[in-house]
């Protein structure tokens, strides 16, 4: 993992000092509301419904395990015993108080962290892979360059105020596990013909009310030049996006209506007086921060562990765990295991102080003391020894941490919605768990198979339900809460969005529409069919029949369109 | 008089800012005696303007800093407008008029100028800064310029660094 030189550390000093003299000015009735709100939302403060909300940063995902017992003593120490982990891989915490939380971001300096542009008009956190490094897939380590993208868009002067949010993702890997087209830039590491390293970069996706999968403006981007490129991007961006309607702001609102064409022209004239210039990368800076990315010290094992083998004969349960939890490793012997934030009654990606204390443990003990977050809202243990799954998998279900259904509809990503969230039309986390509380059936939801379903409590899209195999968005009608349905989003390399089904829903009606969902795909699914694939191959069509069938909106309990 | 920080200092300003009404025409605009801002619409309706050494332009978010592109070796003063703070387009304009086109007068941030960015408007080769009449107290506007050193060494390349910390630096892991 990247560590701190003084300059970083300073950096994150200076940021603490600077934010508690705001705060300081704004309790004190110097700073008025409207000045300060843009400041503490860079700082990933939030006012929501009950107290204010802040969003915590962790760079692409990565932990170390002091960072987590960090987390879990201000989860004890300024909230009511718990967090949250976001889509975009970062940590919330629903309850601190104001006052506090100069003093929770001191902390949080003290373990090489922050809450810096963690929300805001501005370049959030960098997102990837969480199996970077370790996936088999993987050409190019995605993690130097994402924090090479970090510094560079920290405190970026240019670009502290841009007309919406703004959000970078990378991907080394054959199959895309960081959305990166649903980004305001993707970036894919490529090699081109001659050998040489670069980006394949993709600009204008993203999700929200107006949902659009990113293009291709460069086939090619040669690595020293990834920040001067980035940077006529966001210039373009800054000047011409659109600050008169905050819905049509953001950089995929100004690509589609320039078209991809005139949008890479002005990137190209632009990015030609920048190319070249101080911004170039060199070797040396790529490489002092590749060190800290380098493999862990790995020990020579055999590539299947005896052990292991006999365990996952004699152990039902911990077989299933093994199957969805535990993923293969590019080195022998070792896995990666996903420790699942899914249990049925909890809300989708929290996690209490003693669990994540839990967490660090096990990473201390198994997995070089490092820790992942997914944008599933689940962690992961990227480097544990077959030999010590089964302790893991023990300890992991004391804990809480051991729902064997990584992948599996129960796997639900959810927004925090009305239950928190003041941006929200409806409530997100009670509908998951009667999803959740519909399919208890292990068994079933194995043989349901790999399906995505993702739930958002407005169009904003925190829960990525347009990628969602399965979406269910939270609409408002007439001060009701409704549900909306897609089928057919994907994530990954052929990114899609999902397609409506029809009318929305109450919320006593959800899990059955699901069941029908899910029952009609097996009636029509091939062998080893997916459900996603089923859909893509006969439509929309059937499953609309299914779930609406002769009847109009007006007979079955549906709110109009 | 106002107050403006002028090279991390606090100086009396005799500058004025002129607004331009709706529906005016800036041709016909009559500019007083004494130092004014103006629109740049007005700036580039009356060249005669140029002549006179107290007129100095003001670009707006949506104006192109390539149109005073021939002239700014001679201005004494370009000024760049916010008219919230949290419209970011200005600092793209400080970025060119110093980089792209060479600008080494006084460059003025004016309109909704805030402390808590008086740092990325430094970084940005602002080296004027014109918060509203009356928005700070003598003391206030004192304490304020801590905040231009808000960040030290800043990892980007910017006017005020030219070169990214990786480059000013020799950075070693710990």
């Amino acid at each position: 993992m990247y560590r701190y030189d003084a300059y970083d550390q300073k950096l994150v000093d200076e940021r603490v000092i600077q934010f508690a003299n705001q705060t300081e000015r704004y309790l004190a009735g110097e700073l008025s509301e409207d000045e300060y709100r843009p400041l503490r939302l860079q700082n990933g403060v939030y006012i929501q419904k009950h107290a204010p909300m802040l969003r915590i940063a962790v760079p692409y995902g990565n932990l170390r395990s002091d960072q987590v017992r960090k987390l879990a003593h201000i989860a004890r120490t300024y909230d009511k015993g718990y967090g949250h982990f976001s889509t975009r891989q970062n940590m919330q915490f629903n309850w601190p108080k104001l006052e506090t939380i100069p003093t929770i971001l001191g902390e949080l300096a003290t373990v090489q962290m922050h809450a810096i542009q963690t929300s805001g008009n501005c370049i959030r956190n960098v997102t990837s892979d969480p199996f970077a490094g370790v996936a088999a897939d993987e050409a190019i380590d995605p993690r130097p360059w994402c924090e090479i993208l970090r510094q560079w868009s920290t405190f970026h002067p240019e670009f502290a105020f841009l007309p919406r949010k703004f959000k970078i993702a990378v991907n080394g890997a054959k199959d895309d596990r960081a959305v990166i087209r649903a980004h305001d830039i993707g970036l894919e590491l490529v090699k081109n013909d001659a050998g040489e390293l670069g980006f394949r970069v993709f600009a204008g996706g993203g999700l929200g009310r107006t949902p659009i999968i990113g293009q291709e403006i460069s086939p090619f981007v040669a690595w020293p030049h990834l920040l001067t490129y980035c940077e006529a991007i966001l210039r373009v961006y800054n000047r011409f996006g659109r600050r008169d309607n905050m819905y049509k702001a953001r950089i995929k609102i100004l690509v589609k209506a320039l078209g991809v064409e005139a949008f890479r022209e002005q990137v190209e004239s632009e990015w030609a007086h920048l190319k070249d210039g101080p911004a170039t990368l060199t070797q040396a800076e790529v490489d002092r921060i590749a060190t800290c990315f380098v493999d862990p010290a790995y020990a020579d094992l055999p590539a299947t562990d005896a052990g292991y083998s006999a365990a996952l004969a004699e152990n039902k349960p911990f077989a299933a765990w093994a199957k969805r939890n535990v993923r293969a490793h590019k080195r022998p012997g070792y896995a990666s295991v996903v420790l699942s934030l899914k249990k049925t009654g909890i809300a989708p990606g929290d996690i209490t102080d003693v669990q994540l204390d839990t967490v660090a443990d096990f990473a201390d003990r198994f997995s070089f003391g490092e820790v992942r977050v997914t944008h599933e809202q689940n962690v992961v243990l990227a480097d544990v020894r077959q030999s010590d799954l089964f302790e893991l998998w023990q300890a992991a279900r004391d804990a809480g941490l051991a729902t064997p259904n990584i992948g599996l509809l129960t796997d639900i990503i959810c927004c925090p919605g009305g239950d928190f969230c003041n941006l929200a039309n409806a409530k997100s986390i009670p509908i998951a768990e009667s999803v959740q509380r519909r399919f208890d059936d292990l068994d079933y939801l194995h043989d349901i198979g790999e399906i995505e379903l993702n739930i958002s409590g407005c169009m904003n899209a925190c829960g990525h339900h347009h990628v969602g195999h399965i979406g269910i968005l939270g609409v408002d009608k007439n001060n009701e809460e409704w549900y909306q349905i897609t089928i057919g989003g994907r994530q990954g390399n052929d990114a899609g969005l999902g397609k409506v089904i029809g009318p929305s829903f109450a919320a006593a009606d959800v899990p059955d529409v699901i069941e029908t969902l899910i029952e009609t795909y097996i009636a029509h699914r091939h062998e080893d069919e997916l459900f996603i694939d089923t859909v893509h191959r006969i439509g929309v069509e059937p499953f609309k029949q299914a779930v609406y069938g002769d009847k109009t909106p007006a007979q079955r309990k549906v709110a109009n369109g | 008089m106002a107050k403006l920080i002028k090279n991390q200092q606090i100086i009396d300003d005799a500058w004025q800012v002129m607004a331009l009404e709706a529906d005016t025409d800036p041709a016909g605009v009559a500019v007083p005696a004494g130092q004014w801002i103006v629109p740049l619409a007005v700036w580039q309706a009356q060249p005669a303007l140029a002549a006179r050494g107290d007129v100095a332009p003001l670009l707006d978010g949506a104006d192109d800093p390539a149109a005073l592109a021939d002239q700014l070796a001679a201005l004494p003063l370009v000024a760049v407008n916010f008219p919230k703070f949290v419209d970011g387009r200005g600092y793209s304009i400080a970025t060119l008029l110093r980089s792209r086109y060479g600008y080494t007068g006084e460059l003025r941030a004016v309109g909704d100028v805030l402390r808590d960015q008086f740092n990325a408007y430094f970084r940005c080769g602002f080296d004027a800064l014109s918060p509203a009449a009356g928005k700070y107290t003598d003391a206030q506007l004192a304490a304020a310029l801590a905040s231009l050193a808000d960040f030290t060494e800043p990892y980007q390349a910017s006017i005020a660094h030219r070169d990214p910390l990786f480059r000013r630096h020799q950075r070693v892991l710990p």
